[in-house]
């Protein structure tokens, strides 16, 4: 019966915490966005006219194809993250296309309409240099992978290798690149640097080596640089110092010097300390590249040369230039060129290859935008139209990771914003009011209100209303007006002028930090980029925390944020100030910073303009305040004495407290050492400022309370041992007191090991560790109370809190392993805690705290029951249903970020990695909101009903009553 | 600064009761808030597994506790610090390590406790020294005088050596076990064995049948009840 009873508990317990989406309710509140990072390779499939592909390679390991008419994705492949999914290399022929990836790990074929792979063979090791399409009789057959000391020919439709031949003197010679052209002979060209070239002449058909020479070249340092293959295999090669082409036959026998061509005699020059660039092209991998080639001699200079009868010609000089690239339609080559033609504007035109010649009408503008990086990429698609003459589309990438498509003249089709594949950190604002709100809240605002007298105040508060009014009616007659179209054509467009709070709070602006130094602005409603900043010059190992300094709360005053960056070999730190609604650079001036920055602290206390005050620690740990108006620093000296931080300088394992002092120097007050031998400290998080407790205890099942320790100074420290050996490792949980550098708690996690994610909130620490004996995920909580009574009531100080307080902790299997952590967070703290558990998976699992609690007992009694606690399970179930982003998994979730709602209820959750998944969570259902479904109807017609009839009963009684009085 | 008052007077006995050794404890307590330490007394240690501490400290002379009370007036800093050390045996050459591990409590709340004061000593796992805290009992600054000069002679402490604890794996076996003795309650009782619908079906068939009537009377009856049932889920 005990068993049943227990059954029924967990189904009664599981019941009352399930919680999914209904059908009609998907994409109603959540949206995903899904990116694929920094394009390094980008195809257009040429095969067909009216194909749409695009298909493309990134540094985030995704190799992908684009719909060209719109930007969406057909479909995505998300490869391991770091150097073993690397992708070196993308060719493409017809509808295959193929891929190295791994550092030369793996050669794989992908069929490019649904993205399905049909074959993958797995190559020698070796690490990767260069792969090219070998064709026989202008079809192509095989590909070819050159390895640092071996070559292998693959077969294109079945992947078998064909043969595989090891290089001649490889220890010596760097081979760089693979040539083929039409005469069966593939050709590996090697370099030994500053000495000469290798040339080696591979037959197709078996590998035997048919002819090996090598040819003096001193002042080439590398091959793939400097040199590319033009015309029917006549390798060019530049030089910067000689300021010259070398050319060389790559199959005659006769010439064993490479032929110097002075760019003298062509009337050209490198700029000096450019490296020339050489671009050539090789429309079919079965026959031999053009005759013409670009060079590029300065960042904006190229020229566009042909190659004939051992002469180089000038085609035509393009200069200005940012970019140039060569497209094939059909058995026509064309250049594209972008050139600068105003401050905010380039043109690009398109020439034909063979003579140069400009086409007509032919122009794309491209706008280059304000806040937005240089273009860097061009890539060009290039069409036969029906009358024959060429039409084509380009693809700019910017130096900001946005990649705009254009077709003529100048019409963005699309934009892909990739930088957000990448986001650093993130904060969410409240929207600003509407001017209707603000007008109102301006009138009770101003201080300068009592000094305005009686009448003007009057006639404020009427004209105020009268506004009210009119926007009330202009809302009413935009409802009409909306009516009356058919509901697919009204446009929900989202425009930065229209945002404004609504009743809730639940549309809010999400600021995103991007690893390229890119900020955005997105209404977190609709997903809408509204504003977007590029930040230039930022390195690119920098790290970036943002800081709300000032909410929308305080009109007139407009919102502050605050991103700090900083570099993080030297530590030196910038600040930048922006506007978060509207993404606009704020022009208070900022201090500088001329030494590194150790931490920051955002103190509670305001200026006179209602943003809170910024303190920086540098290395010397001297204070910078911003802003440092008078007011501020007369507030910090008043205060002084309170305020505390700590800084982690976790190479040595030093824990320190400081505090500071009047003259806005600091003292050193505390100190905790945990020896770097033993075990290094991995992490440390406090708690979230904006994090409100309801209930100060815990009702007991015997109605007694158990309170809970709430120290808003408490530090979590996480350590990981230095000895790695799966009996002896651990991880060590400290607790510890910001302001005293007390050692609340010291637990030690036995044969356990990182990566430990980790979330700090209330009272409770939940950890996630590997246990490396039984090698599977552990979850384990720690709750903290001060016991049946609270030492002090009214307010928590960490000066006086002599008692330590009581630590419950429970451990619990997790059957699957996590990228990352978070917990619910509402406006006061009422609704039940779940937490967020971001599955490699890509799901995001909401796992109710309930589980998750020390106080689960092992044996079910009264008592507990009366608590309503789960009995305890050693392990944590995973239900589907718990799965808040049903099937729109985020690839690659590295954070996940909440923020409470206007609604106790609901809490808004982003989640990002590679994509972007905003929804919002209920974690004790919407007891606040009626639900979707609620039977206006049914509930105003009984409501009606009843109405009616007593009015009629009522009327019929009267009647009554009378006709009873007249007999 | 004077020192002469603070004689470790168990000096000599250490040897021969403990099989440990001493470090010293250091206090400062300045009115212009600049840290100056000075021996308040020493902590004599024993590692082992049993970590045992022991604290012989001298009384504060005249000056001190005068300028300890200025201090408190001022809402002061009273700091105390030991160096870095192990407190295992086989460590006993590297055992001193560079720095101290220091900590605070205000001086009032020590004036006001008549100098109780809990010190705690912190380990890690090895037997190192991490940290030190120090608290008053009570630890509250209410402004109370203390004008009995006797109160400030003598520290009345508390003082402990805390080792981190293990924290709890997942319980599998006790677990097991429990339900593995649930099985054996309920194969021992043939009555608990019958399932839910053979012991209550007298009761079942004639609800349901009676529910079938009734539903066949009145089709949307049925419905609205399912509808109940479906809301019943909150």
């Amino acid at each position: 019966m005990a068993w049943l009873v227990v059954r029924l508990a967990i189904s009664v317990s599981l019941l009352y915490a399930a919680s999914a989406v209904f059908e009609d309710q998907v994409g109603k509140f959540d949206w995903r966005q899904q990116f694929i990072g920094k394009v390094r390779f980008a195809l257009f499939d040429t095969h067909s006219q009216a194909s749409k592909k695009l298909l493309v390679a990134t540094d985030k390991n995704v190799f992908a194809s684009l719909n060209s008419r719109t930007g969406d994705l057909f479909w995505r492949h998300v490869d391991k993250t770091g150097p073993e999914g690397h992708i070196d290399a993308l060719l493409m022929y017809g509808q295959d296309a193929v891929v190295v990836v791994g550092n030369g790990r793996l050669l794989r074929s992908w069929e490019t309409t649904v993205g399905g792979l049909k074959w993958e063979t797995v190559l020698d090791t070796g690490s990767f240099q260069a792969a090219a399409l070998v064709g026989v009789q202008d079809l192509v057959k095989y590909v070819a992978v050159l390895k640092k000391s071996a070559i292998s020919l693959h077969d294109l439709s079945s992947g078998s290798q064909i043969w595989g031949e090891n290089l001649p003197d490889s220890d010596s010679v760097q081979y760089q690149t693979i040539y083929s052209g039409e005469n069966g002979l593939v050709f590996v060209l090697g370099i030994v640097p500053n000495s000469h070239i290798v040339i080696v002449e591979y037959k197709i058909e078996d590998g035997e080596i048919m002819n090996k020479k090598s040819v003096e070249a001193a002042w080439m340092s590398s091959l793939e640089s400097s040199c590319a293959v033009v015309s029917s295999g006549i390798l060019l090669c530049v030089d910067q110092i000689t300021q010259s082409l070398y050319t060389l036959p790559l199959q005659s026998a006769e010439q064993t010097e490479m032929r110097q061509i002075h760019l003298q005699m062509l009337d050209l020059e490198v700029a000096s300390g450019f490296r020339p660039v050489l671009t050539s092209t090789q429309p079919n991998p079965a026959q031999p590249p053009l005759s013409e080639f670009f060079l590029q001699l300065s960042p904006d200079h190229h020229i566009l040369l042909q190659f004939k009868d051992g002469l180089i010609a000038l085609l035509r000089d393009f200069s200005p230039s940012y970019l140039a690239a060569f497209a094939t339609s059909g058995e026509r080559t064309v250049a594209a060129v972008m050139s600068p033609k105003n401050d905010t504007a380039c043109s690009i035109n398109l020439f034909s290859a063979d003579t140069g010649r400009k086409h007509l009408d032919t122009t794309i503008i491209y706008h280059m935008d304000p806040n937005g990086g240089k273009p860097n990429r061009l890539y060009v698609h290039a069409f036969l139209k029906k009358d024959d003459s060429v039409g084509y589309r380009v693809m700019v990438q910017t130096e900001d990771l946005t990649l705009t498509f254009l077709q003529q003249p100048g019409r963005v089709v699309w934009m892909r914003e990739e930088a957000l594949a990448d986001v650093v950190t993130m904060e969410m604002v409240d929207l600003p009011f509407t001017g209707t709100q603000a007008e109102l809240e301006g009138e009770f605002g101003k201080k300068a209100a009592i000094q305005d007298g009686l009448l003007p105040m009057v006639l404020k508060r009427l004209s105020s209303q009268f506004i009210l009014l009119q926007a009330w009616l202009a809302h009413l007659w935009k409802l009409f007006y909306d009516a009356r179209k058919p509901r697919s054509s009204v446009k929900h467009e989202v425009t930065i002028d229209i945002l404004s709070r609504d009743e809730f709070n639940l549309q809010k602006m999400m600021l995103m930090v991007t690893a390229s130094g890119k900020l955005f602005g997105i209404d977190s409603k609709s997903g809408t980029i509204l504003w977007k900043q590029y930040l230039e010059n930022i390195q690119p190992n920098s790290v970036f925390k943002l800081i709300v300094q000032r909410t929308t709360a305080h009109f007139p005053h407009p919102p502050q944020c605050t991103l700090l960056i900083k570099n993080k070999d030297t530590g030196l730190g910038s600040l930048y100030v922006f506007n978060p609604i509207f993404g606009k650079k704020s022009q208070i001036s900022v201090p500088t910073l001329p030494r590194p920055v150790l931490q920051t602290l955002l103190l509670p206390v305001i200026d006179q303009d209602y943003a809170k005050v910024l303190l920086l620690i540098d290395d010397q740990y001297k204070v910078t305040a911003f802003p440092s108006t008078k007011n501020v620093l007369q507030q910090l000296q008043d205060t002084a004495s309170s305020i505390f931080f700590y800084l982690v300088d976790s190479s040595q394992g030093k824990l320190s407290g400081f505090r500071l002092r009047k003259d806005l120097s600091t003292e050193l007050i505390w100190e905790v050492v945990i020896p770097t031998e033993v075990q290094k400290i991995v992490a440390v998080k406090g708690k979230r400022a904006n994090e409100h407790v309801h209930s100060q205890g815990r009702v007991m099942g015997d109605r007694s309370v158990l309170y809970k320790y709430l120290n808003p100074n408490l530090l979590a420290v996480i350590t990981e041992s230095t000895d790695t050996h799966q009996e002896r490792s651990f991880v060590g949980i400290f607790l510890i007191d910001g302001v005293t550098g007390r050692i609340v708690h010291e637990a030690v996690q036995r044969k356990a090991r990182g990566p430990v994610h980790f979330v700090h909130s209330e009272n409770w620490v939940v950890y996630v560790y590997w246990n490396s004996k039984f090698r599977r995920n552990e979850f384990s909580v720690l709750e903290l109370f001060e016991g049946a009574e609270l030492y002090n009531s009214t307010v928590f100080s960490s000066l006086d809190r002599p008692h330590a307080p009581q630590v419950l902790q429970q451990s619990y299997i997790f059957p699957a392993p996590i990228n990352t952590l978070e917990a619910t967070l509402t406006e006061k703290g009422i609704t039940s805690r779940h937490l967020l558990v971001g599955l490699p998976s890509g799901n995001i699992l909401s796992l109710p705290k309930m589980f998750l609690d020390p106080r689960r007992p092992e044996l079910v009694s009264e008592q507990s029951r009366e608590e309503n606690l789960i009995p305890y399970a050693p392990e944590m179930p995973i239900r589907e249903e718990w799965f808040i982003n049903y099937n729109q998994t985020v690839s690659r979730v590295r954070g996940i970020y909440t923020a409470p709602s206007g609604l106790e209820s609901t809490c808004l959750v982003v989640a990002y990695g590679l994509d972007i998944y905003q929804t919002r969570v209920f974690p004790s259902k919407q007891f606040d909101v009626l639900k979707d479904d609620y039977d206006y109807i049914l509930i105003s017609s009984v409501l009606f009903g009843l109405f009616f009839a007593t009015m009629i009963s009522k009327r019929l009684a009267e009647v009554k009553l009378l006709n009873r009085a007249w007999r | 600064m004077i020192v002469n008052d603070f004689v470790c007077q168990s000096g000599d006995a250490v040897d021969t009761d403990f099989s440990g050794f001493s470090v010293p404890l250091e206090h400062s307590f300045e009115v212009d808030d600049v840290p100056r330490f000075r021996l308040r007394g020493a902590l004599q240690l024993r590692g082992g597994r049993e970590n045992s501490v022991y604290l012989s400290q001298n009384q504060l002379s005249e000056k001190d506790r005068s300028t300890l009370k200025d201090v408190a007036a001022v809402d002061g800093l009273y700091r105390i610090r030991v160096p870095r050390v192990s407190l295992q045996v086989d460590r006993q050459t590297e055992r001193q390590s560079e720095g101290y591990l220091t900590t605070f409590v205000r001086a009032c709340s020590l004036v006001e406790s008549h100098l109780s004061d809990v010190i705690t000593l912190h380990t890690d796992v090895s037997g190192y020294i991490i940290g030190i805290s120090i608290v008053t009992i009570p630890g509250s600054c209410r402004g109370i005088e203390v004008e009995d000069e006797v109160d400030l002679e003598v520290f009345n402490s508390t003082i402990s050596v805390v080792a981190p604890v293990t924290a709890p794996a997942p319980e599998t076996a006790p677990y097991i076990e429990r339900m593995e003795q649930e099985m054996e309650k309920k194969g021992k009782n043939p009555q608990e064995q019958k399932s839910f619908f053979a012991k209550y079906w007298m009761y079942i068939v004639p609800l349901v049948l009676f529910l079938m009537m009734s539903g066949a009377q009145d089709q949307s009856g049925g419905g609205a009840g399912g509808g109940a049932a479906n809301g019943g889920g909150r």
